[in-house]
């Protein structure tokens, strides 16, 4: 088979929804990790159910959602239920396996900035602040990160932590008592990263087909630090591609 | 609406139209532009295009909120304007996640003095917001969050529909429509639909405010536009993506509030300007719930 022409976003998406295998429950963000859930229902987590801040659990949406809020996510749904019930009950009773959250930046340790960039009182940029990101950081059972990778992204210090991540590194983030497992993933467009060290430091363990890791160190503000083994991200299968360009998101609002 | 907004809307008053991402009563924060209410705090989790609109055209001082974004698109240019330079006016902003705007909410429905939550332990929004505090657990040996209870002086919430006495039934994302309600010193309704209280009592689980904290009932279809309705209407995308575009500049801004807010006397010119045919579009097609049966017992 010849080799299959794919855009960064279709590879996010893939690799997101593989990661999902086997998971029950997934805390779904708008627009690409939205797809990515979708993907892995109808591929590698026939089980997995959708969770919106929205209020939704169980969302069987029967076109793309413009935003967490869009009402496809409703009909059709198990449950339609407060916040305050889909805070409460479902994401700090701990019943969020895996969430997908991103930002403005993250750092080494896998905590993130979504509120400003530059000094709080007096913001370069003012961004959209936490929504449900500080709870949703502290309360899943293990989140993955989903952004581009980008050198004002990768920092070694965040002008903001809204969420917490591994904190400080090591067991700092158990120690103040938080319940959820933290970052295990960070899910770039060119390699991904886990945790998987006792310093709970970002490290990178997979390079995308034709990516170099010189290509990787010049979009991170620190110096990376490697897996035992790395190894290279299987491409998107043309089954994975023909599901995201046909069925999820034939209009390509996302890719 | 006219009369509802001039009877309870005071300068410098506390306000939450609240609804996520649906139930956003346009209409309403529409009107209080028209009559030029000025210093408000305004209250809402994800304050969207209306509280865009409605700092655009310098009604609050001050921003109670836990996500600033055009839900799914992008930006709030207006409120960036406001916080970034100080356009119209300055803009004093209070910050919470979202489970922190929830636990103020229901915190102030059931007069409690705060509400604990699994939240901000190891973020930097306790520093920027004295209001949030990391308390020891009374009963066990760790930290919690806690949030003071949030009482609007006026919440202004839309829905499906209610009878004459307030009593309002919705459906679809309830968001924290019922602990603004609560909360709120006092509540307007505005409904799609003003139905007999027969309907409400033939269906009493989906009552969500009860009109005995109900002191105005507006009918106003479409009331939410571009905002959406479950069952009744989409949302307006178009105009969610215009925003966008317009919004970028002042100038523009205000020449779109002279449009579309200032130059109409109400909603209902607002809809005969948007015209039949887009409302029309808007309306999904029907997928209706089997009604249960309450049983009769006597």
């Amino acid at each position: 088979m010849s080799e299959l022409a794919y855009s960064a976003s279709e590879m996010m998406i893939v690799i997101a929804a593989r990661k999902l295998k086997g998971a029950r429950t997934v805390f779904v963000g708008v627009g690409l990790p939205n797809i990515a859930c979708n993907l892995a229902r109808y591929t590698v987590a026939p089980e997995l159910e959708l969770i919106y801040e929205s209020g939704v659990y169980g969302a069987r949406p029967e076109r793309l959602p413009l935003s967490i809020g869009d009402p496809t996510l409703v009909s059709g749904a198990l449950s339609v239920i407060s916040m305050a019930d889909l805070f409460g009950l479902y994401l700090q009773r701990g019943l969020v396996e895996v969430a997908l959250l991103g930002g403005a930046q993250i750092d080494q340790y896998g905590n993130l900035n979504s509120t400003v960039i530059g000094d709080y009182q007096a913001p370069k940029t003012r961004l959209p602040g936490s929504g449900g990101a500080c709870e949703i950081a502290i309360n899943a059972q293990r989140t993955f990160m989903i952004m581009r990778l980008k050198k004002r992204a990768f920092v070694e210090k965040l002008d903001f932590l809204t969420s917490p991540g591994h904190l400080t590194g090591g067991n700092s983030r158990t120690q103040l008592g938080i319940p959820g497992g933290g970052p295990e993933l960070v899910i770039t467009d060119k390699a991904i990263f886990n945790f998987a060290n006792p310093e709970r430091q970002m490290q990178l363990v997979e390079l995308y087909p034709g990516v170099s890791e010189e290509q990787v160190q010049a979009e991170i503000g620190w110096p990376i630090r490697h897996a035992a083994t790395l190894s290279v991200t299987p491409a998107p299968s043309v089954e994975e591609l023909r599901m995201i360009r046909e069925e999820l998101d034939p209009q390509a609002l996302y890719r | 609406m006219q009369a509802a907004v001039a009877a309870y809307v005071q300068d410098g008053m506390s306000i939450a139209l609240e609804g996520f991402t649906s139930f956003i009563c346009f209409a309403a924060g529409h009107e209080i532009i028209r009559q030029r209410r000025r210093n408000l705090t305004l209250m809402r989790m994800t304050p969207d295009l209306l509280y865009d609109q409605m700092i655009a055209a310098g009604v609050a001082s001050k921003l109670i909120f836990s996500y600033l974004g055009n839900p799914g698109v992008g930006s709030l240019y207006c409120i960036r304007r406001a916080v970034e330079k100080g356009i119209p006016r300055p803009l004093e902003l209070e910050e919470y996640s979202h489970y922190g705007m929830v636990a103020r909410y229901a915190a102030g429905a059931a007069r409690l003095p705060f509400y604990p939550l699994r939240s901000y332990l190891g973020s930097d929004l306790p520093h920027v917001n004295p209001q949030i505090k990391i308390i020891d657990d009374p009963y066990g040996t760790g930290k919690i969050a806690v949030v003071p209870p949030l009482n609007p002086d006026l919440a202004i919430l839309h829905a499906q529909r209610a009878d004459a006495q307030g009593n309002t039934q919705l459906w679809g994302l309830l968001g924290m429509q019922k602990e603004v309600a609560f909360a709120a010193k006092r509540v307007i309704v505005v409904v799609e639909e003003i139905v007999d209280e027969a309907v409400i009592r033939a269906d009493p689980n989906r009552t969500l405010i009860p009109g005995l904290i109900v002191d105005a009932v507006v009918h106003e279809p479409y009331g939410a536009h571009p905002s959406y309705v479950q069952g009744y209407y989409d949302r307006d995308n178009a105009a969610y993506l215009a925003w966008d575009k317009l919004s970028q500049e002042q100038a523009n801004t205000e020449a779109w509030l002279d449009e579309w807010v200032y130059s109409v006397a109400n909603h209902t010119e607002y809809l005969e300007k948007l015209g039949q045919a887009r409302l029309v579009q808007l309306k999904p097609e029907p997928y209706l719930a089997p009604a249960v049966d309450y049983g009769r017992y006597r």
